[in-house]
């Protein structure tokens, strides 16, 4: 039988990752000298689990190096190694090691089997200095080779095996016929059976075993495939297994006490049986199946599955119902039929909520990689620096814990690099020498807050702002207020850093970081106060498979333009119009001049549209800072649309972000707001140059 | 058919370990540690037991001795998973009452080979 083990790496793969979180964390809470004996244990089982799964599916290489890591971890659990922050220090590096080795394993690519070797060596100092007697190699004592040179001696031709169980041995659960039946495996078998072991009726008690037995066996067979069926019972039994040959010479019991059997074959495995070899795992087998791993799977709480499953069947009941009403429809049936569909649409919203449910993911996913960050760059940076995180078990949908994870890291890095000051620094300030960075989360009217806070040294807005005209980004004329001096550092090509340091500001910049928060459909808002400390808002919607979309009219054209991006719909009255000089058309909202799109020429709507201004609406939106006006025939109404991919099944298409199936069966456009400014023939930065004019 | 606990706290191998056994025509129950496993074994009677020996809750070595206690499971085999260094675990095993052991790592070959000639 061959079972394709490929089918159990993906599971295999998250569960490991899962475990190397837990020993990650594990590790950072541990505090050598107070140590608590469950923390250890979590940690070890972690790595036990990931040793065995890779030796089972055939990363060897993987169980190898989790071995070394498991002995140690079990010498500290059983109290036989003092945990010190050397070994720490080196456990939480192979937890890396080992992270890039699974890594390499699920997704190919090129293994640094230097820093594996390397990490390697760093184990076993870890192991040899403290405990010199715990060498590795202890179990590799050769075996004397079994039935081994027989030179000049008649050929083997069978075993005769004397087998005498102790009278517990049942009640292991181990059948003496079971043994037999296994000698019968190996070939002709003469048994005797020795009954002078029974005892007088009324001593007899049923639950012992009283037999014993003479077993020959006519078939030279190796000695440890006999010396296998004892295995599990050599303690449980007197046992002596003797060599035939052809001469008729038994060999005396090969030599050994007859409870406590030869040593363990080593170098076969133990669990060998007496059918044809198993294939052993295949050198090609982890590269083979990359495409079938790479395919993503999740994980989900049964009671959700549950929930899903019960909503099934009152959806199932209702489908039902329906289609007996229908099948022979009166007229007054007509409430019942209303009632039915009120029913089924009730049904369909609660499985959805629940569909939506499975996809949702507590943020401490993302979390968890951040106390080990915070604690390897404060120890870089010379500064003490304290974690907070709150409301780790908010949930968010998978693929935002996907995608947010590098944003976050790089704002936490930032924070640590260019927020918090230096000890001195802090103590010269009046402020506690340990700075704070607090990391939360919370819902907060259909979306998700991500808070980071830190009590560091705050923007300067003043500096920001000299900066960001040395870089021609904004005129030196320009007022601007503080809030939108500090989102000065999100404009592209802006960078704060005196000196770019390996910390932050490694190319990717904060232009990134919220273009990333934009294309999860979020946004970022940043406050600070100079010499406070910053605090960073991200608001993101909680699903992204479906949006709250306003439908509009342009022509016989709908489209749909995400709720979040608007501000507010206007009607124009002629004396808000302005001719911007070759800039084409704007209008005067309040203190603003905003320019206007017209939507039926970015989108070359041929159908009969409205093109006075005042005869039709204009919606305001906002996208990456920049306000317009879109200019559309009608408003419709607004719905949730379920967000179909335009990528998946045509391609990218600019100033639309997907489609969707509206109610009557006609697809509709979503429109991606930056890229619709942007086809409107007027860079933004144009617009914001014009904000005071 | 004979029923099998397969009790792993570890879910790749639970499901490779019943993947192979369904497969094989055996009904497969499965538990994620000891305490769910003893659960599910005092409800309903298996006819063979395989256990990891680490878990969190209850590990594997006190499951067996639990098990050996029931009435149910005086003569049930009962079988621990464990790793080749875990010599020492064998024989704690062995006292706790287990029949006996299948050393990681193995291939479903092994496993099935161990379960039929265990389940006759």
């Amino acid at each position: 039988m061959s079972i394709d083990m490929a089918q159990f790496h993906q599971v295999f793969f998250e569960e490991s990752f899962e475990g190397l979180d837990i020993m990650e964390s594990g590790l950072l809470d541990m505090d050598p000298g107070a140590v608590d004996s469950e923390q250890i244990n979590a940690i070890f089982r972690a790595a036990h689990s990931i040793k065995g799964g890779a030796g089972t599916f055939g990363f060897g290489e993987i169980s190898n190096f989790t071995h070394t890591m498991e002995t140690l971890l079990d010498e500290m659990r059983d109290g036989r190694r003092e945990i010190t922050t050397d070994a720490v220090d080196v456990l939480l590096k192979s937890v890396d090691v080992l992270r890039d080795m699974l890594t390499v394993a699920q997704d190919g690519g090129e293994l640094d089997q230097s820093s594996v070797d390397a990490q390697s060596r760093e184990l076993k100092r870890v192991l040899d200095n403290r405990a010199p007697g715990q060498s590795q190699a202890a179990d590799e004592t050769p075996e004397s080779a079994d039935g081994a040179d027989d030179d000049g001696k008649a050929p083997l031709i069978g075993w005769h095996v004397v087998f005498r169980p102790h009278a517990h041995m049942m009640r292991t659960g181990n059948d003496p016929l079971r043994l037999l039946r296994e000698f019968h495996a190996l070939g002709e078998t003469r048994v005797v059976c020795d009954i002078s072991g029974v005892p007088p009726f009324h001593e007899y008690e049923p639950e012992d075993a009283v037999l014993s037995w003479d077993i020959h066996l006519d078939e030279p067979v190796e000695k440890y495939q006999v010396q296998e069926i004892f295995d599990w019972v050599e303690d449980d039994c007197d046992l002596a297994i003797m060599e035939v040959y052809a001469d008729g010479v038994e060999s005396a019991p090969a030599g050994e006490p007859s409870q406590k059997a030869a040593p363990k074959p080593t170098g076969k495995p133990e669990l060998k049986l007496a059918e044809p070899p198993p294939e052993r795992r295949k050198g090609g087998d982890r590269r083979q199946k990359k495409a079938a791993t790479s395919a993503g799977s999740i994980r989900v709480d049964v009671p959700k599955i549950d929930s899903l499953i019960n909503m099934v069947g009152e959806l199932v009941i209702t489908q039902s119902m329906l289609s007996m009403l229908g099948e022979d429809f009166q007229h007054e049936d007509l409430p019942k039929l209303l009632e039915g569909l009120a029913q089924l649409e009730r049904h369909t919203r609660e499985l959805q909520e629940s569909v939506m449910q499975i996809r949702m993911m507590p943020i401490s996913f993302t979390f968890s990689r951040f106390p080990r960050l915070v604690r390897d760059l404060s120890t870089k940076l010379g500064k003490k620096i304290e974690l907070k995180m709150n409301g780790e078990s908010t949930e968010v949908d998978k693929t935002v814990i996907e995608k947010i994870g590098d944003p976050l890291v790089h704002l936490v890095r930032n924070s640590l690099d260019h927020g918090i000051e230096t000890p001195e620094v802090r103590r010269a300030a009046g402020k506690p020498e340990t700075g704070t960075v607090e990391l939360n989360a919370y819902h907060k009217g259909g979306n998700i807050i991500i808070e980071i806070k830190d009590d560091g040294k705050g923007l300067d807005g003043d500096l920001l702002f000299r900066k960001a005209v040395e870089k021609g980004l904004v005129r030196e004329d320009e007022t601007l207020t503080d809030q939108q001096k500090f989102e000065l550092i999100f404009m592209p090509g802006f960078s704060t850093a005196e000196k770019i340091s390996d910390v932050s500001g490694r190319g990717v910049g904060m232009d990134v970081v919220r273009k990333n928060i934009n294309e999860l459909g979020g946004s970022i808002e940043i406050d600070s106060e100079l010499g406070v400390g910053t605090d960073i808002v991200i608001r993101l919607p909680l699903t992204l498979a479906i949006l709250d979309g306003q439908v509009v009219r342009v022509g016989d054209e709908t489209y749909i333009v995400p709720l979040v991006s608007i501000l507010e719909s206007i009607q124009v009255r002629p004396e808000m119009i302005n001719l911007v000089g070759g800039k084409g058309e704007a209008f005067k909202l309040r203190d603003e001049y905003l320019p206007i799109v017209r939507m039926h020429e970015v989108f070359d709507v041929p159908s009969e549209h409205v093109e006075e201004l005042t005869e039709g609406l204009l919606v305001i939106v906002e996208a990456e800072g920049h306000k317009c006006g879109l200019f559309v025939d009608d408003l419709l109404g607004q719905h949730q649309v379920v967000i179909k991919s335009l990528e998946e099944n045509y391609g990218s298409v600019e100033g639309v972000s997907g489609a969707t199936i509206l109610g009557d069966g006609s697809v509709a456009l979503i429109l991606d707001i930056t890229g619709v400014i942007r086809l409107g023939g007027n860079r933004p930065e144009d617009f914001r140059l014009q904000r005071t004019a | 058919m004979a029923s099998i606990l397969a009790v792993d706290d570890s879910a790749s191998m639970r499901q490779m370990v019943s993947f192979t056994l369904k497969g094989a025509g055996y009904d497969v129950i499965e538990a994620a540690d000891g305490v769910e496993a003893l659960n599910i074994a005092r409800d309903k009677s298996v006819n063979l037991v395989i256990t990891d020996v680490n878990m969190p809750n209850m590990d594997g070595i006190t499951l067996i001795r639990e098990l050996r206690n029931l009435p149910a499971y005086k003569f049930t085999p009962l079988l621990m998973l464990t790793t080749e260094s875990g010599a020492e675990k064998k024989q704690q095993g062995k006292a706790a009452g287990a029949t006996g052991w299948i050393v990681k790592p193995f291939n479903p070959d092994q496993l099935l080979g161990t379960i039929k000639k265990v389940l006759g």
